[in-house]
This record gives structure tokens, sequence and C-alpha cells, in this order.
């Protein structure tokens, strides 16, 4: 799967609290979520969104409460991909989980400017600048998650190991 | 080669000899949500076709983070978790009875188990020498519906107390500490496992205080072995049979070692907007508070209150200052009430409102005003947490906390001690 767009650009420690708040955790319709996202961090991200669908940050993004509310409010706000040096660990799973693509990249995250344009190929795992003309190599995932990712998400994964166990 | 806490216990649910890094399924024992995650882990479990789970009454669903409802759109995420745990036999903590994981450890947790749940905190149980874990509602639907995870297992960093903490000097000053030297990323993807001198002389509750906050450095579990204090706990509250001895071998295989001299630690901030942000209170500039909030899932237990109630007897909350108190179960509610505490609370001028999560999480009871400043005995500082992006948040123990509430300002309790 290649992925190409622009970028927008964050720092670290992009909590849950400011991608999605609390206050907005009424409803699980990922639409109303969307009209929230980053709304703490970042005003004008509703507008940006629209031209620039790769999130760039530094370490642990994602850091901060369980709600699984936070990548499915990215995902349904038309973010096709995130790159950072590193997640927090519950953001990572969520994310994997429900199928919006995450890569780490140190170098990638640091060299990456607002609105350059990324071409992101996820089978090689490869990152192209090129706005620069850089490219990154990314580390693949382990084959468990690569298996998650391939089924479209662990409810489709456990449904169709339960389908098949019974 | 010997194994960590968090190795040993992941290796006894997945049924062979577990390293860290590997990719394990693990059976799981307790599996639990809260309101604000359920319903999405409920969309997903009827997604997948389960209307029942494999383990009722071990599945629990927490009505806590909006509890009572400040508004409909809660109350109606409340009947879904009703609905469902009705027809599915699960367990659920309703409106008054508590935090989750207060109640999870009062009830449900016992040493050597391991517990997933739809909260970045349930990583408190681990106080009790339990592998427990924060996840996301996907994962814990399928927890729900297998009553099984898969999970990566953490290398361990090892923690030491040492010695004793000095007068005005607690466990959450601790961990604030600690978290402040090695950063809000300092354990990510890995466990920490507390251990020391001081650790075993740790009342329990101190200890549900550290292992509550072992996220906040981005831990997975924050694990304390099962001794002596764990058994005198279980014991008291009716469930003495379920201790088990856990601990690590002698030998266990550390990623990295923490020695930490409590005698030498001040009373402790974290300051906006990163629980990392740390200062001595000592070092802090004069920080004028319009709220202070003691409670919570760090620090909302009887020993907190007592603390708090010693301070504030015979003190008035100063003028300007809101104090707010929020016991972290009913039992500690009615606990507090037939010692006198909450006497004593009202009367130097304190609100306090029913158990659960309270105004921590933003959603009720207490949102600040644009540029406010709030003391919490907290776990969590971001930005926007307490319902306003424009306010301030700092953290401290309840000794700190109850003080500042008399001075009108961030103060060292040591001062009258």
């Amino acid at each position: 799967m290649i992925i190409k767009d622009k970028a927008i650009k964050y720092g670290s420690n992009v909590d849950t609290d400011v991608i999605i708040p609390a206050r907005y955790l009424n409803t699980i319709n990922e639409k109303e979520l969307a009209a929230h996202c980053f709304e703490d961090l970042d005003k004008e991200f509703a507008e940006k969104v629209k031209e620039s669908k790769i999130v760039v940050a530094a370490d642990n993004f994602g850091c901060g409460s369980s709600r699984e509310h936070a990548p499915l409010a990215i995902k349904a706000s038309g973010v096709k991909l995130i790159i950072a040096k590193s997640y927090a660990r519950i953001f990572f799973r969520n994310a994997i989980n429900i199928g919006l693509p995450v890569i780490v990249n140190e170098q990638a995250a640091d060299d990456i400017s607002e609105g350059d344009t990324i071409e992101a190929d996820l089978d090689k795992g490869e990152i192209k600048n090129i706005s620069t003309g850089m490219v990154y190599l990314t580390k693949p995932f382990p084959e468990f998650i690569q298996t998650l990712i391939s089924k479209g998400g662990y409810v489709n994964y456990v449904k169709d190991k339960f389908d098949k166990e019974n | 080669m010997g194994k960590t806490i968090a190795e040993k216990i992941i290796s006894s649910h997945a049924g062979r000899d577990v390293k860290p890094n590997d990719i394990t399924v693990v059976d799981v024992d307790v599996v639990m949500a809260q309101d604000g995650t359920g319903p999405l882990a409920v969309s997903q479990l009827k997604k997948m076709g389960f209307d029942k789970v494999k383990n009722p009454a071990k599945s629990i669903f927490f009505i806590d983070h909006a509890s009572p409802s400040p508004r409909k759109e809660l109350s109606n995420s409340h009947t879904v978790l009703r609905e469902y745990a009705g027809n599915a036999g699960m367990v659920l903590s309703e409106v008054g009875e508590g935090v989750c994981h207060q109640i999870l450890v009062e009830s449900f947790v016992s040493p050597g188990d391991i517990v997933i749940g739809a909260d970045s905190h349930t990583c408190t149980s681990g106080a009790l020498g339990a592998f427990a874990t924060g996840m996301g509602s996907t994962d814990i639907a399928v927890g729900f519906a297998l009553a099984k995870t898969w999970l990566m297992v953490p290398p361990t960093i090892k923690v030491n107390f040492n010695n004793a903490l000095a007068k005005g000097v607690y466990a959450k000053d601790l961990i604030i500490h600690l978290i402040g030297k090695i950063t809000a990323e300092g354990a990510t993807y890995k466990a920490l496992e507390f251990s020391g001198s001081r650790s075993s002389k740790m009342s329990i509750e101190d200890r549900f205080t550290i292992s509550n906050m072992a996220v906040e450095a981005g831990a997975k579990a924050g694990i304390f072995e099962s001794d002596e204090v764990t058994k005198e706990y279980l014991n008291s509250i009716g469930r003495a049979a379920l201790y088990k001895k856990i601990f690590a071998d002698d030998d266990a295989v550390y990623e990295d070692i923490i020695d930490i001299d409590c005698s030498e630690l001040e009373p402790m901030i974290s300051k906006p907007h990163t629980v990392d942000n740390v200062s001595p209170v000592s070092m802090m500039e004069k920080v004028k508070v319009n709220q202070v909030l003691i409670g919570t899932c760090t620090n909302g237990r009887l020993s907190d209150l007592k603390i708090a109630a010693d301070i504030l007897k015979g003190r008035k909350v100063a003028s300007g200052v809101r104090l707010l108190v929020v016991p972290a179960s009913r039992k500690i509610y009615l606990d507090a009430l037939e010692s006198g505490i909450i006497k004593t609370l009202i009367e130097s001028g304190a609100v306090v409102e029913s158990p659960g999560c309270g105004p921590c999480v933003g959603v009720h009871q207490g949102a600040l005003a644009d540029n406010e400043v709030c003391l919490s005995t907290q776990n969590r500082n971001f930005k926007g947490r307490m319902g306003n992006p424009d306010s301030f948040i700092y953290l401290s123990s309840p000794a700190t906390a109850a003080y500042s509430a008399v001075k009108g300002y961030i103060a060292d309790v040591r001062e009258i001690l």
C-alpha cells in the first residue's frame, strides 16, 4: 500500500487529551469525534487536514489515556498515516487494531517539515520525502502484527479465527 | 536464566516459558472497561457477534468516569453498558460504588493474576503482585469474549526504593520524582518492578499510588512483589484465601536497575502540562490556586483522606479556593465517615463528592474556568484534562494539596509538621 500526501508536523508527547478531549467522549460516532480532533493542540488542524493527511511527530505520540477514540478520531478526520519517533504503547496497539498505519522512524520524524510531500510504501517500509529527495527505510512490523494489519484489524482477525474454530 | 515478576506471571498464563520481546497469547483473569471506553467495547463485541462473555464473574463494566451522569448522551452510554452487562451476566459497578481501579483491588484482583482494562491506570493492580495493564476498547472486547489477549513480553526495569521518607514526603512525591527522573517515556513498552528496602515497608495504599502512575512513565505495568503487607490487606477485606507469594527470581535479568534514596526527597510537584515536568515545592515560585482536588484512583484512599483531615483540622480553606474531596470507593467513604474524617474535611470548607473519578477527567463535578489553576492529587496534568485547555493543573501529594488549600497557593507542608 502506497500513501502519498502532505505532512502536518507536531512535537513530542502529543497526548490523548489533546487528540480528543474527554469532554467529547460522549459518542462513538467517528465523524463527531473527528470534528474535535487535535482541537486543544492546533485550532487549524481541521483546515490543514483537508490538504495534508500525514501526521509527523516526535517522541511518545499518543501518551496518556487508553481511549481508542484517539486513533479513531485521527483516522476519521482523514489522516492516512502517522510517522513518529516513538509511540505510547496503548495508542500504538489501538491504531493497529483499528487499521490506522503508524510508522516509527526517528530520522524521518526529525527531517520532515510541515507541508512536505511524503510518499510511504508500507509493504517495503520505505518513506520518501518528495520535497527534499530524502529516502528512509523502516523496520518491518513483527509477523503477528503484520497478520493483524493484513486482516484489516483485530475485529476481523478474531472473527475470522473464531468462525474457523467453530 | 531467572525471571522477573512480569516474565513469571506471563509464562504461567501462556503455558510456556517466555522471554522479553516474545509475542504470546495469554489467558486473562480479570477484564474490565469503564463508561468512557465501554460503549466502544460493546460495539466491537456486537461486530464480532458475541452476546456472551467467557468469564462473566470477572468481566466488569464500571460506571465511574461520569457518575452520576451530567448529560443525556453519557446517560445513554450508561444504558448501553447496563443492557449488555445484564444480558451477558457480567458484573456492573454502578454509580456511587467508586473508581474502577479501587474496586478492582478491593474485590476482584489477586496476586499472580493477569488483569486487562480499557483504562490506562489499570496498572494500579500491580501493587498486589498482579500483571495489570491498560488497553483500548477493541483489545478489551476480545478479552471479554475469549478471556485471552496477546502481549509482547516487556523487558523489566527494577526500581529500588531505599531508606525512609522524610517528614512531609509521601509515596506520591516518590513516584513524581521517579517520573521526573526517567521522563514520561522512560519506561515505554517496559514493566517497572518496585523493590528495595523501603518498598517492603510501604503500606498497600502507598503501593497503589505508585503502581497507579507507572503508565505516566509509559510503562506497561508497575509491579510490587506480594508479601506480608499484601496478605494483611487481603485478610482485612475478607479475601485472605487468595493470597499467593509472587516474587522475582534472584537471578532475574533486568534491562536497567534504578536506585532511589528516599531520604533525600522533598515534597514534589508536577507542573503543567506534563507529569515529568517536576519540581520540589521548595523551588517553586508562589503559584495561587483556585481549586484543589483530593481524591481519584491515585490518592483517594482512607490514608490519603486522613492525612488531609489531620492538616485541615482546626484550619479553614482559604477564601477564593474550592477544595473538592472525592473518596475512591463507597467503602472508603463509609470508613472516612465513621472515623470523623469527612466531618473534619467539611468543617474546613471542603466539598465532598460521590465516589468515582470526580473532576479528574474533565467531564463533570468541577471543570476549570479560563486561566484557573488546580492543584490535584490525580495522576495526570495534561492540557485540557480537567475540561478546559486554557487552565493549568499541578500534581502533588494529599498533604501538599491540603496545606495549599489552606494557604491559597502551592505551599510546603513541612512548615507545619
